[in-house]
C-alpha cells in the first residue's frame, strides 16, 4: 500500500512539477511575443532551446568542470561539518571557544573572499571547491549539531543506566538520532553549493558554466547565457533531488513518521 | 547443598533492598519532598502510587542515577555496594530507538558497553515476551503493546537485581496492559522492583508492597499488602477493600495538594 502511495505520490508531483515548468516557459514566451524585445536583451524559449542544441558539446564540457566543483565541495564541506559537529557535541570546551566564532564567521560575506581564495589557491578547481565548502560548511555543521544537541532525553537516561560512556552514547544513540537533521542540513547545502561554485568561476576561471556565462554575457550572446544558466539550475535541482532520495533510502525509519502533507 | 562456583557476574548474587535516605527536590523554588526516606525490600515488587507532580519519577530517577538537577539524596543498599551498574530502567515511553530492529534494541546495552551481543538469549528473551520471529522488524511497524514488550525483553536482558519501572504499562490499552502485567511478575520475580504507577488497581494486582507517596513535602508510607501472591484476581473483596483504601488516600492527599 506504502509503495503504490509513495508511486503515486511520485507522480503525481512529477505532473505537478512539469506543469509549472511549462507555465513558467510559456509566460516566458508570451513576454518576449508581447514586447518583443530584441534577442540580445531576452532571447525566447524557443531560441534558447535550439542555441542548447547547437553548442551542447561546449555547454556539457563545461557543465561537467562545475558539477566536479559542486560535488567535491558538497563532499569536503560535509564531511568538514559532520567532523566539526561531533566535536563540538563531544568537548565542552570546543563549544564555548568555537561556537561563538564559528557564529562570528558568518557575518564574513564569503563572496567577499572569493577574490582571495582565486589569489591563494588559483584559477583551477580548488578555488572554486573552496568556495562551495566555505559556503555549505555552515548550515552543515549548524544542522547537525542542534541535531545532536536535542535527541530525547529518555534515550540519554536509558543509554546512562546501562553503563554507556560519553562516547558510546555520542556514536550510538545522538548521532543515529541526529541524521534526519544532517539530512536537512547537506539538503540546503546541495541548494546552495551551485553558488559557491559559480562565484568562485566569475571572479577567475578559465572553465565552467559561471566563466561560460560571464563570457557569453560579454559577448552579447544572451541566449548561450540562457542556455548555460537553465542547466546550471537542472544541476541544482537534480542535486537536490538526489540527496532527498539518497536520505530517504539512508534513514528508512525516517521515513515511517510521514511526510509533512 | 553443593558448594556454589564463586561467580564473577554481580548480577549472580542476591537482590539487595535499596534505602533512600535524606532525599530532597526543589523544583522551580517548590520543595517537592525534604529528608525523605523509603525502603525498597529486596527481591520483591514495591508498587510507588501517588499523585501527578508528587515527585515519584523524581525519586525513581535518584535511585537509577539519574539525578535531575535541585536533587539530592542518598542512595544506598543493604549489602553495602553501590545501586550504581545494578539498575535497569524502564520507562512509560518504549524508548526503542527506531534506526535498530527489534535484537538491535534488545542487546542496546551491550553495544553501549562495547561488550558481545548475546544474540541467542536476546531471541530467549523475546520468545519468554511472546515476540518469536519478530527479531527483525523495525519499532516502527510494531503496536504499542509489542513495542512495550520488546522494552521489558530489553530490562530483562541487562539482568540486574535491581530494576525500576516508571508508569510501564500506562500508555497500553486494558487487555494488553493485564497481559504484559502478567509476563512482568513472572519475569521479574526475585528482583528487587520498583514500579511507579498512578493506578491503584495495577498496584494491587501486581506489588507485593504498596507504598503511597503524598503530601507537600512528600513522605513515603507503606500500605497494608495485598493479600495472596501476584498477579491477584482483581474480583475478590479482599482487593475490593484495598482499592476503596488506596482510593480514599489518593484523593486525601490531593486535597490536601490543592488546599496547600
Amino acid at each position: 500500500m506504502s509503495a503504490n502511495g509513495d508511486r503515486e505520490r511520485l507522480g503525481a508531483r512529477a505532473a505537478r512539477a512539469l506543469i509549472v515548468v511549462a507555465g513558467l516557459v510559456a509566460a516566458w514566451q508570451a513576454v518576449v511575443l508581447a514586447f518583443a524585445p530584441p534577442p540580445y536583451i531576452l532571447p525566447g524559449p524557443a531560441r534558447v532551446a535550439a542555441t542548447w542544441w547547437h553548442r551542447h558539446a561546449l555547454i556539457l564540457e563545461n557543465a561537467g568542470t562545475t558539477l566536479t566543483e559542486i560535488v567535491l565541495g558538497l563532499l569536503l564541506g560535509t564531511a568538514l561539518g559532520v567532523a566539526s559537529a561531533l566535536v563540538l557535541a563531544r568537548f565542552g570546551a570546543a563549544r564555548r571557544w568555537l561556537l561563538p566564532l564559528l557564529v562570528m564567521s558568518q557575518a564574513v560575506p564569503v563572496f567577499a573572499l572569493a577574490p582571495l581564495l582565486v589569489l591563494w589557491l588559483g584559477y583551477g578547481l580548488a578555488s572554486k571547491v573552496a568556495m562551495a565548502v566555505l559556503i555549505i560548511y555552515f548550515p552543515v555543521t549548524a544542522t547537525f549539531h542542534d541535531g545532536l544537541r536535542r535527541v530525547d532525553t529518555g534515550w540519554l537516561d536509558l543509554a546512562r543506566t546501562m553503563g554507556g560512556s560519553r562516547r558510546a552514547i555520542l556514536l550510538r544513540i545522538r548521532l543515529p538520532a541526529a541524521l534526519p537533521a544532517l539530512a536537512s542540513g547537506v539538503k540546503v547545502a546541495a541548494a546552495v553549493a551551485p553558488i559557491g561554485a559559480v562565484v568562485g568561476e566569475w571572479v577567475g576561471s578559465s572553465a565552467g558554466l559561471g566563466y561560460l556565462m560571464l563570457h557569453a554575457n560579454g559577448r552579447m550572446q544572451i541566449d548561450l547565457l540562457f542556455a548555460a544558466l537553465l542547466t546550471l539550475a537542472a544541476i541544482a535541482v537534480a542535486l537536490y533531488f538526489a540527496v532527498d532520495r539518497l536520505a530517504r533510502a539512508a534513514l528508512p525509519w525516517q521515513a515511517e513518521t510521514g511526510p509533512g502533507d | 547443598m553443593p558448594p556454589a562456583p564463586p561467580s564473577p557476574d554481580p548480577a549472580a548474587a542476591p537482590p539487595p533492598t535499596v534505602r533512600v535516605a535524606g532525599a530532597r527536590l526543589v523544583y522551580e523554588h517548590a520543595v517537592l519532598f525534604d529528608d525523605l526516606s523509603f525502603d525498597v525490600a529486596a527481591g520483591r515488587i514495591t508498587c510507588l502510587l501517588g499523585p501527578s507532580g508528587v515527585g515519584k519519577t523524581s525519586l525513581l530517577k535518584l535511585i537509577a542515577g539519574l539525578t535531575p538537577a535541585g536533587e539530592e539524596g542518598r542512595v544506598s543498599c543493604d549489602d553495602g555496594r553501590p545501586a550504581d551498574g545494578r539498575v535497569a530502567y524502564m520507562a512509560q515511553n518504549d524508548l526503542l530507538l527506531p534506526w535498530l530492529d527489534v535484537l538491535g534494541n534488545v542487546t542496546l546495552g551491550a553495544t553501549l558497553r562495547g561488550e558481545a551481543r548475546d544474540g541467542a538469549r536476546a531471541r530467549r528473551l523475546l520468545a519468554k515476551v511472546g515476540l518469536a520471529g519478530h527479531e527483525r522488524a523495525r519499532p516502527a511497524t510494531l503496536s504499542g503493546g509489542m513495542r512495550q514488550r520488546v522494552a521489558l525483553a530489553r530490562t530483562l536482558m541487562e539482568d540486574r537485581p535491581i530494576v525500576l519501572m516508571d508508569e510501564p504499562f500506562g500508555a497500553l490499552d486494558a487487555i494488553t496492559r493485564a497481559r504484559l502485567q502478567e509476563l512482568a511478575v513472572t519475569a521479574l520475580k526475585g528482583r528487587t522492583v520498583l514500579l511507579v504507577t498512578h493506578d491503584p488497581l495495577e498496584a494491587i494486582r501486581i506489588g507485593d508492597r504498596i507504598a503511597v507517596m503524598a503530601g507537600r513535602p512528600a513522605t513515603v508510607d507503606q500500605a497494608p499488602a495485598p493479600p495472596g501472591a501476584p498477579p491477584r484476581d482483581l474480583a475478590s473483596p479482599a482487593t475490593a477493600a484495598l482499592y476503596a483504601e488506596l482510593m480514599a488516600r489518593l484523593m486525601a492527599a490531593q486535597d490536601q495538594g490543592t488546599a496547600a
